[in-house]
């Protein structure tokens, strides 16, 4: 029976090493395949952002009711992104196709997929730019390169480019500096132009515009949140935690990404944050308005990244505060480090963040004023401020996955490790080629978080995962910790399917276990709930 | 079909010239093509740079590949793979260029029996391209003996050394043979690797071939058909001078390097060898990453539409009020 | 020469047979890199499937087996589950090693085939199949289980919310969009 679906061995021999590919790249359409794409955004998140053509419409379907002149818009809106960008420019002409980036993606490493390399997702749109927009591909077309935008051509670089999750792994390796990120956000903003966004990305966007963070939470169901959370320290430590909301005159602003807020395991690192300030006792403040850390609005277009991160520097204006925190976040560190004071800046409003607790001046953000919360943690407890018991993390047997975006688009990669290493007994790294500046994404990143495409997210979580497994099976290692939201949730699945034993925590979730607070009663659990190592008998 | 074609493209240049030069048309091929060519390409590579140069950075994105320069003073900063000042761009610019230390990063995990971590590296593309570029620069210099009267000191000492093996006559330039085998190297790898043969378009293996067509043809006049080296010079000098002579006695393969040569300056400013300009564009690495020291100034920034506090607190007012919640107007 | 002495000493050959087998599952260009290296970080796949399949073959012609062999299917069929791949095409490679076994034993045998042998292997590949379905099916139930998951972490606090609000005022919230 075995016969009748498969070749001789021989036969299949001959035709993998002789064939690699039956047709060139530009001549094999996409096939879009359930499991690997999300779902269409749906018109009425895109009419309250004011995006263009915005209708309800199906990816798995052939009619993806595209505006009559759409070439017109693409390549217009191609131009003025080549007119805008240097990058974007560059990047289209100095490829020389050398292939180093080829097997450093994620996406190509666990699916194999050859469009998933890099050097082709990029091309994918080159090939484009060269028939349009340059005199040899115009005069000799595919012979230089050149392809025509056709419908299928489109609905390509539509499947593409919601398959990488801009990362930038690839541009690390690549001799140029060609960024596939950047190529991305500019293929991502294209296809806004013709409503072509998702469902999972649109929607988030809509809710962050209205009420303020992604999940579209509103005021009174933040507190709620929060509240439902100071209940659970109260129980574990005995500490009945006050914190404010919109506070005026606060010293500080804190900003953290809204999936801290809501999913677990990100709200036992919100809890670390909330545990960790009272701690300290300070003069701090949330925002309900400014609730979003988090900007999905960056895989959407400029603009609309400006957009929702305006939020924070109006919110801290209006506060009156004198400086901002923000929390455990991947991408939004990349927007708060490369863009915020760029489009929202300067501002001059604030003052350099300087510790309370400590003195420490954070001069290396005197522009933005806005510092990572691992950087203030670090800070006291370099300074001795915190009394820690990192045994009460015994029972964890840690790992450290550092996010793309902290790693490859800021260099955040000690102050995290140094205060991982302060507050639990056992931690290991991953190989060296998978961590800190290389550092493999957990292949759900820029809005690939939906659950329709499950499959895509778990082959592009496979890299990280194998690693991952790698120290599990040499260490024991059973806890992931990370400073992203996105990765608490994501992990979580990617671990739940590829190494099942290893579980996922934010940095301050372990900080607050092991935080030795002042009048707390003698605790018999961690933050989630299970008792303590030594406490199981109880 | 898209290695066949640059193929006899190049062949078909070759066979241009050796025939150009054979019908007498010595003056064509030797004087008004290499102007042509020199012009077309300093003209091009402006415009290309300028071309680059008219989009503005509008945001400071470098690649950072190491740990920034932290607030503490106790955390070390990878100041050349993070850079933050000027220097640090530089240097890494410089490694850049000059090493491809991108490139070198590639490296591999492998795992042994035992079992035992060993960290490999894939340097192999890194090895070729690097002999490939320092030798075309090094043989580029050494060609210069025929642009000056006086061969320059520095360029004596660069040819004994590049002849240091002392093997036939004339001596044998290492580089030669090192940018034969780098070129051939990066050919086949583009032929034997599936992915790299993927990937790889017409205008990939067009200048592999042509500047293998330039080397070989050369190799052939320096060490087989003994070119008329005089001739050749007095050539190259009357072209610099602006008053060109067509030397008798120099062999047909001189025209066919000259024209490939020539084909190559046009062909540069169009194509990806435009790298060449474009590595020190690329703003993931030579800019600093200071973002939140200094700020960065988008000059096409313009103002957005936002969702305002004030219409935020219109649409939730009632509940926050209910909630507990501070707010502007009663 | 018994069955199992066979595969253990032609194990290079089946393996690569097979291996080859398996690819062919693959798009061509897809088959061409997971072929290419056996790096377990660069290649996780192509390795992760390679490595599973020789203990397999080890396993299966061990005298002694060592009860693993789930956990190396399980390797196998966990990467193919989630990648473009029709169930029946996921789980082919097992009957996939019947047919690479009895090229291989064509080709080496001077006398006719061991068939009580052959048989007996065989079902031992057919048991093999069995586990894998069951493993295949783990697997999708997994995703689908990560899936409510999910949704299921997502909405917990919303409803504790929910009755946290009804308890004090009687009143739900505005459901989030």
């Amino acid at each position: 029976m075995a016969k009748v679906t498969t070749p001789k061995p021989a036969e299949l021999v001959t035709s993998i090493d002789l064939k690699p590919s039956g047709k060139e790249w530009m001549d094999t359409p996409a096939e879009i395949k359930p499991g690997t794409f999300c779902w269409g955004a749906k018109a009425k998140n895109l009419n309250i952002v004011e995006f263009p053509n915005a209708r309800d419409w199906n990816p798995s379907e052939e009619d993806w009711k595209l505006p009559e002149n759409w070439q017109e818009i693409f390549l217009t809106g191609m131009k003025n992104l080549l007119d805008k960008y240097r990058s974007f420019k560059v990047f289209m002409d100095i490829c020389v196709r050398c292939g180093a980036c080829a097997d450093k993606c994620h996406f190509f490493i666990g699916s194999g997929d050859p469009k998933n390399m890099p050097v082709l997702r990029a091309e994918l749109l080159r090939s484009v730019y060269r028939r349009y927009f340059t005199t040899s591909g115009k005069l000799l077309g595919k012979t230089a390169g050149g392809r025509e935008l056709t419908i299928d051509v489109l609905k390509e670089l539509w499947y593409y480019f919601y398959q990488c999750t801009e990362c930038r792994r690839c541009s690390l390796f690549c001799p140029y500096g060609i960024d596939t990120a950047e190529i991305t956000l500019m293929g991502r903003e294209l296809m806004n132009l013709l409503g072509l966004n998702t469902d999972w990305i649109s929607g988030p966007v809509a809710n962050c515009y209205m009420k303020g963070n992604h999940l579209g939470l509103e005021p009174h169901a933040i507190m709620n949140s929060i509240e439902g959370m100071i209940d659970d320290i109260e129980t574990i430590t005995g500490i009945r935690i006050n914190p404010s909301f919109n506070r005026k005159g606060a010293e500080i602003l804190f900003v953290t990404p809204s999936g801290d807020l809501f999913a677990d395991p990100g709200t036992f690192t919100c809890m670390g944050y909330l545990m960790l300030f009272h701690e300290l006792g300070l003069d701090y403040t949330w925002s309900t308005y400014a609730s979003e850390g988090g900007n999905f609005g960056f895989f959407t277009s400029n603009e609309m990244a400006k957009r929702l991160n305006s939020k924070i520097y109006a919110e801290a204006k209006r506060l009156g505060v004198k400086w901002i925190i923000g929390g455990e976040c991947g991408h939004m560190w990349r927007v708060l480090t490369q863009y915020m004071d760029t489009w929202n800046g300067p501002a001059d409003f604030l003052e350099v963040p300087v510790s309370p607790i400590t003195g420490t001046r954070f001069d290396t953000s005197r522009s933005t004023k806005m510092i990572h919360i691992t950087e203030f943690t670090a800070d006291l407890i370099k300074n001795g401020k915190l009394k820690l018991d990192p045994s009460r993390n015994d029972d964890l047997i840690v790992t450290y996955h550092d996010s793309c975006n902290t790693s490859r688009g800021m260099g955040l990669l000690e102050e995290p490790r140094y205060i991982i290493e302060n507050v639990c007994n056992h931690f290991h790294e991953m190989p060296e080629n998978t961590i800190r500046e290389q550092t493999f994404c957990c292949g759900s990143g820029t809005g690939l978080n939906a659950s329709e495409n499950m499959e895509l997210r778990m082959r592009g979580g496979f890299p990280r995962a194998n690693a991952v497994k790698f120290v599990k099976d040499r260490h024991g290692v059973n806890m992931l910790a990370n400073i992203c939201a996105i990765d608490r949730a994501t992990l979580s699945a990617s671990m739940d399917y590829w190494v099942p034993g290893v579980r996922v925590t934010g940095v301050h979730e372990m900080v607050a276990n092991a935080l030795v607070m002042k009048g707390e009663k003698e605790r018999e659990t961690n933050l989630r709930g299970e008792p303590l190592p030594g406490k199981e008998g109880n | 079909m898209k290695i066949l074609l640059p193929l006899f493209v190049v062949v078909a240049l070759v066979v241009i010239a050796f025939a150009g030069a054979q019908a007498n048309l010595q003056a064509f091929f030797g004087i008004v093509v290499p102007y042509a060519a020199v012009a077309v390409f300093i003209l091009g590579f402006i415009v290309r740079a300028l071309k680059w140069g008219s989009s503005p950075v509008p945001f400071r994105i470098p690649t950072t590949a190491g740990q920034m320069k932290s607030f503490a003073p106790w955390i070390k900063q990878n100041k050349i793979d993070n850079p933050s000042s000027r220097l640090g761009v530089f240097a890494r610019m410089a490694l850049e260029v000059l090493v491809f230390r991108s490139l070198f990063r590639n490296t591999k995990t492998e795992l042994h029996d035992g079992p035992k971590l060993v960290y490999g590296s894939e340097k192999f593309l890194w090895l070729a391209g690097l002999a490939f570029h320092w030798s075309f620069l090094i043989i580029f210099v050494r060609h210069f003996r025929f642009f000056m009267q006086d061969v320059p000191f520095v360029i004596k000492i660069m040819e004994s050394l590049d002849s240091f093996l002392q093997i036939g006559a004339p001596l044998l330039y290492l580089t030669d043979v090192v940018l034969v085998g780098a070129v051939t190297y990066l050919f086949l790898r583009r032929v034997v690797m599936p992915q790299i043969k993927f990937i790889s378009l017409p205008a990939d293996y067009f200048p592999l071939f042509l500047i293998l067509g330039i080397a070989l043809s050369g190799i052939l006049m320096r060490y087989f058909t003994k070119v008329h080296i005089v001739g050749v010079k007095g050539l190259v000098m009357g072209l610099l001078s602006f008053s060109p002579v067509i030397p008798e006695g120099i062999g047909s393969i001189f025209y066919v390097h000259l024209f490939l040569v020539s084909v190559l300056l046009v062909y540069f400013p169009m194509s990806k060898l435009m790298h060449m300009g474009g590595v020190f564009l690329s703003p993931t690495r030579n800019m600093a990453n200071n973002n939140r020291e200094v700020r960065h100034i988008n000059p096409w920034n313009y103002p957005v539409h936002v969702h305002t506090y004030e219409e935020y607190e219109n649409d939730f007012r009632e509940k926050m009020k209910k909630a507990g919640l501070p707010v502007e107007k009663e | 020469m018994s069955i199992e002495q066979f595969l253990s000493e032609q194990k290079d050959a089946i393996l690569k047979g097979w291996f080859d087998l398996v690819l062919d599952t693959y798009p061509p260009d897809t088959a061409s890199f997971l072929k290419k290296q056996d790096n377990p970080f660069t290649n996780p796949v192509g390795h992760t499937i390679r490595e599973g399949m020789g203990h397999i073959l080890d396993e299966l012609a061990g005298e002694t087996p060592s009860g693993q062999i789930g956990a190396f299917l399980d390797n196998i069929i966990r990467i193919r589950a989630v990648q473009d791949l029709t169930p029946e095409r996921a789980l082919s490679f097992i009957f996939s090693l019947k047919e690479v076994v009895r090229e291989a034993l064509r080709a080496e045998s001077r006398q006719p085939l061991p068939y009580d042998e052959l048989l007996a292997f065989e079902s031992r590949v057919d048991r093999l199949a069995l586990t894998s379905f069951g493993i295949f099916v783990q697997c999708r139930e997994k995703l689908y289980d990560i899936k409510a998951n999910e949704l299921r972490n997502m909405t917990f606090r919303l409803l504790q919310q929910v009755n946290n609000v009804d308890e004090d005022q009687g009143k739900k919230p505005d459901p989030a969009d």
